[in-house]
């Protein structure tokens, strides 16, 4: 026994923390492959980061839930190879054994903090328990430790957050608890699974500079999972790239993001938006299709007679022109009311004053404003498996448009196969049903059915979020493709300013209801005048890493 | 073609479900070729009364307190019961999602109102309404079927307002509304397709309880007097059930099977429509 404990002693002081030879994960049989990891391997030295980088389905997570033992055996489990931490062959411990490591010497963040944490639990009592399942502690030692980890993270006024309930804390503030509870017992390596997706810029950008002060101050290795090379070239140290669930790529991050060899790799960097900021066109269309004025809209809750509610301004005073062909960005964080402005100009949410004027004519509120702009105005939604009716077969749901106004079957059905095609998918789609289709392929279904309506407004309500970075390029394009063809005029709402920038002409910043900032595209992101552009300009993640600043002795 | 086979599929994996069905495919053929099958006229008096089960020729589960053949009557109940079980159903999901919809669809003050209404119906105990109406009305299979459907449709109601209230936010009723597709419409082909499953589930849940409320509706006397039915011939055994208990036992051992049988349907319905009930499974 006290030669094993010399053995790992040993291993903690030089040698990696976490060493993967050769891991294959079998897929329970019927899957659509028959191994969700093949042959992967990777090293993770004490101190530094290692990224595995892939898009969904890649196995990415696959590896994070085999080293902390989370995988569903005996349907998905490992069927080769070692995970050696510490000089341990994890593959090896059972449950029991497992369980002394998980917490004490692995901690793991998970990406969605809003579900991470027990709503029925003081934040105080959660970390509580961790350290209550591995170390006996007095209780104001324990409160000690406690205090020290949530001022560790960051987070304002610890002595009063470890009474308060996860509810009243934002995302970023839950994943900061998140990670005070991995790092409780400091321990040798932290799994953080994709921590970032599920925040906004601005979080993102403040919990990865958190996860990297910490891992700098500690000696903590980081086993970091994510989709966005953005993120990696912020964090990494080391890369490996996933592909169905094979390591095609691993080195340096500098050297890997910079000179990527393999041909998977270099399509992912590639689809990456943010390349170019377009520009305005030269010679604007004279034709305005939409001017809003003034656009206001409150959201009221919980009022009683004799209380007043929580009101909500998700729009104040939002005004904005565009012409035919013209594409306007409207960006912000989640809360920012860009969603709220987009239900409005479709005519899905009523607003409570303001104008919205279509083609020089007013539009007034609800059922009339629908029938006013008779299917002229379209929305792509963003989340392409909400969006279609799972029962509706694509041509039927594409082709329900035109003859609900009045086009007859044969023209509307000619119209779908057509449209089909322009969006890259076969005639043969039009018999079949949505879930026998992918996210990217909904949504060019989702565009197709927009389309069809020949609308001359386009709203699209985050279309590419839900999609991987590959598919998000090729949806992009298409976006780029039907707006020359048709002359569409397109409100293009998105959180992603590298997006926003690819894609349109102008931009509106939101804050909390209100356009803080408007303009052309290449003047708000090269020139922003307003503070908080500045901020949500800084916090994207880029490819490119800044020198880093040098360190005062 | 892939979905229905896997329904299929997933509904034979229940083995309950597979015999439930059997027993109801039986049952189903008892009631169409009733009067076929059966050797005597259930009402005739064919033998001596209190005659125990094999106790005759032919008599093979005996005679009642008028000496009438209680195979026969089970068989002839079949029909009579199976009836009554479908179209009560039919008529209170009728009621049931068209208020349902119209509640979870429009919200508002209609949802208000109409639940409301609902509660009413719910505040009182189901059977004693029954009762009172049947007693009102003459007791005849019209009236014991309007009972049935008066009092059985406001958990249909609330199961399929529930149902609206959450798919009338999905994208795609957004999408329909902004192609300028019109109310029913939205509400017929949209959303009423995505709330089938539960309410298939719910309706063969409620044909076993529509059995049950029928007989024990004509086991305190309010059965239809012209119609021979399984409650009737266990009400009418339950004065003599020390002397003669083969009058009382096997319409009941008829009226258990077949109410096992639609349960056990409805759980394997349940399996098997649930796995792509909200399309998100790939």
């Amino acid at each position: 026994m006290s030669d094993f404990k010399q053995s790992a002693q040993t291993a903690e002081s030089s040698g990696p923390v976490l060493d993967i030879q050769g891991l294959s994960i079998r897929l329970p049989p019927g899957g659509d492959r028959e191994l969700a990891v093949t042959n992967a391997s990777m090293t993770l030295m004490p101190g530094q980061t290692l990224c595995v980088v892939g898009e969904s389905g890649s196995g990415k997570s696959m590896i994070a839930n085999a080293v902390m033992g989370l995988l569903p055996v005996p349907k998905v489990a490992p069927v080769a190879g070692r995970i050696m931490f510490d000089g341990q062959d994890l593959l090896s411990l059972n449950e029991e054994q497992m369980r002394t490591l998980r917490g004490r010497r692995i901690g793991m963040v998970f990406q969605e903090p809003m579900t991470a944490l027990n709503p029925l639990m003081r934040i105080g009592d959660q970390l509580g328990e961790v350290i209550d399942s591995h170390v006996d502690l007095p209780s104001d030692e324990k409160r000690k430790r406690i205090i020290a980890a949530l001022t560790d993270v960051g987070l304002p006024d610890p002595e009063l957050l470890i009474e308060a309930y996860p509810f009243r804390l934002s995302g970023g503030q839950r994943q900061r608890v998140m990670i005070a509870c991995a790092l409780l017992l400091e321990p040798r390596l932290l799994i953080a699974d994709e921590p970032t997706t599920a925040l906004d810029v601005t979080t993102q950008a403040q919990i990865l500079v958190l996860i990297k002060e910490l891992q700098q101050r500690r000696g903590t290795a980081v086993l970091f999972i994510t989709h966005d090379f953005g993120v990696v070239s912020e964090i990494a140290d080391y890369v490996v790239v996933m592909q169905t669930g094979v390591a095609v790529e691993s080195g340096p991050a500098a050297e890997v993001l910079q000179n990527p060899q393999h041909p998977y790799t270099r399509k992912l960097i590639a689809a990456i938006p943010g390349g170019q900021l377009r520009k305005p066109n030269a010679a604007p269309d004279a034709h305005y299709v939409l001017q809003v004025q003034d656009l206001c809209k409150t959201y009221r809750s919980g009022g009683t007679l004799f209380r007043k509610g929580r009101e909500v301004q998700a729009a104040r005073n939002v005004s904005f022109e565009l012409r035919r062909g013209e594409t306007l960005g409207v960006v912000g964080e989640s809360g920012s009311g860009k969603t709220s402005v987009g239900r409005c100009l479709v005519g899905l949410a009523p607003f409570d004053s303001g104008r919205i004027v279509f083609n020089g004519r007013n539009l007034a509120q609800g059922e009339q404003f629908r029938r006013a702009a008779a299917g002229k105005i379209q929305m792509v939604f963003q989340d392409p498996y909400a969006s279609l009716n799972p029962r509706h077969r694509i041509g039927a749901a594409i082709a329900a448009g035109p003859i609900a106004q009045g086009v007859s079957r044969e023209i509307a059905m000619a119209r779908t196969a057509e449209l089909l095609g322009l969006v890259g998918l076969g005639a043969d789609a039009a018999d079949r049903f949505p879930h026998e289709f992918s996210g990217g392929q909904r949504q060019r279904i989702a565009i197709a059915r927009a389309l069809a309506m020949e609308p001359e407004l386009l709203v699209a309500d985050e279309p590419v979020s839900a999609l991987d970075v590959s598919v998000q390029a090729q949806v992009l394009e298409l976006f780029g493709d039907v707006r020359k063809r048709f002359g569409l005029a397109m409100v293009f709402i998105t959180h992603d300013l590298r997006v926003a920038g690819e894609m349109c002409d102008y931009i509106a910043v939101m804050q909390r209801g209100s356009v803080v900032e408007y303009g052309p595209t290449h003047e708000v992101l090269t020139n922003p005048q307003n503070p908080y552009t500045r901020q949500l300009i800084d916090a994207v993640p880029r490819l490119s890493r800044k020198p880093e600043p040098e360190v005062a002795a | 073609m892939t979905i229905k086979n896997g329904f299929w599929r997933r509904f034979c994996r229940n083995k309950g479900a597979v015999i439930g069905l059997a027993v109801l495919v039986i049952a189903a053929l008892v009631a169409i070729l009733g009067p076929w099958l059966a050797p005597n006229d259930p009402w005739d008096m064919v033998e001596r009364p209190f005659l125990a089960p094999m106790g005759g020729p032919g008599m093979l589960l005996g005679t009642d307190t008028l000496g009438r053949d209680i195979l026969s009557g089970v068989i002839h109940g079949t029909r009579v019961s199976l009836l009554i079980g479908l179209i009560s159903t039919v008529v209170s999901l009728l009621i049931g999602v068209s208020l349902g919809a119209m509640s979870g669809y429009f919200g508002g003050w209609i949802d208000a109102a109409l639940m409301r209404f609902t509660e009413l119906f719910q505040a009182i105990p189901s059977f004693a309404l029954a009762i009172v109406l049947v007693a009102v009305f003459e007791p005849s299979l019209g009236s014991i079927i309007a009972a049935i459907s008066l009092v059985s449709w406001p958990p249909v109601a609330r199961l399929v307002r529930g149902e609206f209230l959450t798919l009338r936010q999905r994208d795609f009723v957004a999408a329909a509304l902004l192609a300028g597709q019109s109310t029913p419409r939205i509400i017929l082909t949209q959303i009423l397709p995505n709330a089938i499953s539960p309410i298939i589930v719910m309706g063969s849940l409620m044909i076993a309880s529509a059995i049950l409320l029928e007989s024990s509706l004509s086991f305190l006397g309010l059965g239809d007097p012209n119609a021979m039915s399984w409650g009737y011939m266990v009400g009418s055994a339950r004065t003599v059930l020390l002397q003669a208990w083969w009058m009382a036992v096997f319409p009941g051992l008829a009226i258990v099977l077949t109410v096992l049988a639609f349960n056990l349907v409805g759980e394997g319905l349940n399996d098997g429509l649930n796995a792509r009930a909200d399309g998100r499974t790939k």
